[in-house]
């Protein structure tokens, strides 16, 4: 008899305990009914941050479930960013979901199943627990997109994101099993030998050509972004500040890892899509981002273009590359949630305002808000000494290294035109006349603001700790 | 070649004792039963459904949510035929496995059970 050894499990030691702690709360929950849905939001919370914690202090390494499963020091800081991103999120629903009476205890269950499936895209090595994770991950958040069910656009929001998602898992899908055909592995390692021993023919550039199109739709890259703005405008605003802010830094971890570890012998290859999704991406966010009059589509358009920023490191396909961008989208993360914190802060008695104008004269009604915002827009438009640019210059940086002027001289420009809505909102709130003044911000959001404000000043000063962190999250995937 | 197309001789002797069983079971009604229709007798089933009509009609959403449910642990079963025949080569990692699965089911189960998505009213 050749009984399979029970693998390790302490590399998953994290998801297991999220994966578990996520049935616990949900058998609460069932039990308890509707009126525990605070205490399950607390222990949600709670448990989000003793994973943080332990994966910030675990000495973590190794390969465990038959070398597809991996905790490596670059999966440890993508993690930590997402569960973190995760648990500032379900905080900043707390309130929002209260008002506007979605507030069941479902929805931070489904929150952290969600962080399970991000836990587990950005370690697997191998096709086959890529997609578990990334349909574990997408299938939590086509749920809590429409998860304000009695609202229209909530439900459309929901049930547009399935549609498009599903289509690009199906491309997922289709992509690894052609790979699977023409190199005869799933597991990235195999995968990556066999290009090395045979070359990259042209059916293996198919199939990559197909799983990039299917990542690509997951962090919402041009031309697969269709979606994000529909999405984020109709889904509940603090599901589109989760949106923004976990699943896209999980999502460009498991790009970065399948193209580094998985098509590493393959660069030229992938080096020219990546470079022309970046150059898209970069694009179609400065210029859509122009004409939008809702806070959240222009959030939208602000992100797709920060995915093409991202992406103009990862064209470079070199560890400094890889480390801009994990350095980028750490700075992003922290943005996104300030931003957010300022958007779920626009209420009045009537309800929640998302038209940019409602923003006018904010700097005379809520002067602490309208500073805070405006130092958050001018680090995403990327104004030194401020974090944005340190995340930009990274990037860009790495795409210069690599001789790749075309990319780097674009991304400029686009950033610049880009800068016009970031500078418009900036006009509107101090230089319009005041409209009405907003109910006082929630505890949780002040917090979160004043954090990632702190975050993006403070940059500059101790920012070493996490651009060497980076470094060697970065190394660990070469 | 023979031999391969032999090994497949149970299928269609499998098939054949298929396609004979359901024949008979469907043409012997009309020789043997005895007939005697009325109102009732023609017409449709409890579920409420017309036996021949529009497909593009209007149906209880419960009927959806009865058939995924139904689907859910309709799969399980399908899992549990391979895990239960190679369980001996599979060990310890098979069985944990399994019922780790067989866990998350339960969660889910007691969970829709609660909800109350298994009563009709």
């Amino acid at each position: 008899m050749t009984s399979v050894p029970l693998p390790v499990l302490m590399p998953a030691l994290p998801e297991i305990l999220l994966a578990v702690g996520a049935m616990v709360l949900l058998m609460i929950g069932a039990f308890l009914g509707e009126k525990s849905t605070s205490t399950i939001t607390g222990l949600a919370i709670a448990l989000l941050v003793f994973v943080l914690g332990l994966l910030v202090v675990a000495p973590p390494y190794g390969t465990t479930f038959g070398g597809s499963f991996v905790l490596d020091s670059f999966a440890r800081f993508i993690k930590i960013l997402s569960v973190g991103g995760s648990a500032i999120a379900i905080a900043m629903s707390i309130g929002f979901a209260r008002a506007e009476k979605f507030d069941r205890f479902e929805l931070p269950i489904l929150m952290v199943l969600a962080t399970v499936g991000m836990g587990i895209i950005v370690s697997a090595r191998d096709m086959i627990a890529l997609y578990m994770g990334v349909e574990l991950m997408s299938l939590a958040l086509y749920v809590i997109a429409a998860f304000n069910r009695d609202n229209l656009r909530s439900t459309e929001a929901g049930l547009k994101y399935f549609v498009l998602g599903a289509l690009s898992s199906g491309m997922l899908l289709y992509g690894a099993s052609l790979i699977y055909g023409f190199t005869g592995h799933v597991g990235f390692a195999g995968i990556a030998a066999s290009i090395k021993a045979n070359g990259a023919g042209v059916g293996f550039v198919f199939g990559l050509v197909f799983v990039l199109a299917g990542l690509s739709f997951k962090i919402s890259a041009v031309p697969f972004h269709m979606w994000t703005p529909d999405v984020y405008e109709g889904a509940p605003t603090p599901i589109t500040a989760f949106f923004a802010a976990a699943p896209k830094v999980a999502a460009m971890g498991m790009f970065l890892r399948i193209v580094v570890d998985g098509f590493g012998p393959a660069t030229a290859q992938w080096q020219q899509v990546v470079v022309f999704i970046a150059i898209a991406s970069m694009t179609l966010g400065a210029f859509a981002g122009i004409g939008q009059k809702n806070i959240k589509r222009l959030m939208a358009y602000s992100s797709i273009a920060n995915m093409g920023f991202a992406l103009v490191g990862l064209a470079a396909g070199t560890a400094k590359g890889v480390e801009g961008v994990i350095l980028f989208m750490t700075i992003y993360l922290a943005m996104t949630l300030g931003a957010f914190a300022v958007i779920l802060s626009l209420r009045r008695k009537e309800g929640m305002v998302e038209d940019m104008s409602e923003l006018a004269g904010l700097s005379r009604t809520h002067p602490a808000v309208a500073w805070s915002l405006a130092i958050l827009l001018f680090s995403l438009i990327g104004i030194p000494p401020l974090a944005g640019f340190y995340g930009k210059f990274a990037v860009f940086g790495a795409a210069v290294e690599q001789k790749l002027w075309t990319l780097a001289i674009l991304g400029i420009i686009t950033s610049a035109i880009g800068a016009y809505y970031y500078l418009r909102l900036i006009k509107i709130m101090f230089f319009d006349q005041p409209v009405a003044a907003f109910e006082p911000m929630p505890m949780e959001q002040k917090v979160v603001l004043t954090g990632s404000v702190a975050f993006v000043l403070l940059f500059v000063v101790f920012g070493n700790p996490l651009i060497e962190a980076s470094a060697r999250a970065a190394k660990s995937l070469f | 070649m023979e031999d391969l197309l032999r090994e497949y001789l149970p299928i269609v002797v499998f098939i054949a004792l298929a396609l004979v069983i359901g024949l008979v079971l469907l043409v012997s009604p009309f020789l043997l039963a005895f007939k005697k229709p009325d109102a009732e007798k023609l017409s449709a089933y409890e579920c409420g459904f017309n036996a021949f009509d529009d497909a593009r009609m209007k149906f209880d959403v419960r009927f959806y949510l009865v058939s995924i449910l139904f689907i859910i642990f309709d799969l399980e079963v399908a899992f549990l035929f391979p895990w239960a025949i190679t369980f001996g080569d599979l060990g310890w990692f098979g069985f944990w496995s399994m019922m780790a699965f067989l866990g998350v089911l339960t969660i889910g189960f007691v969970y829709e059970w609660k909800k109350g998505a298994l009563e009709w009213d």
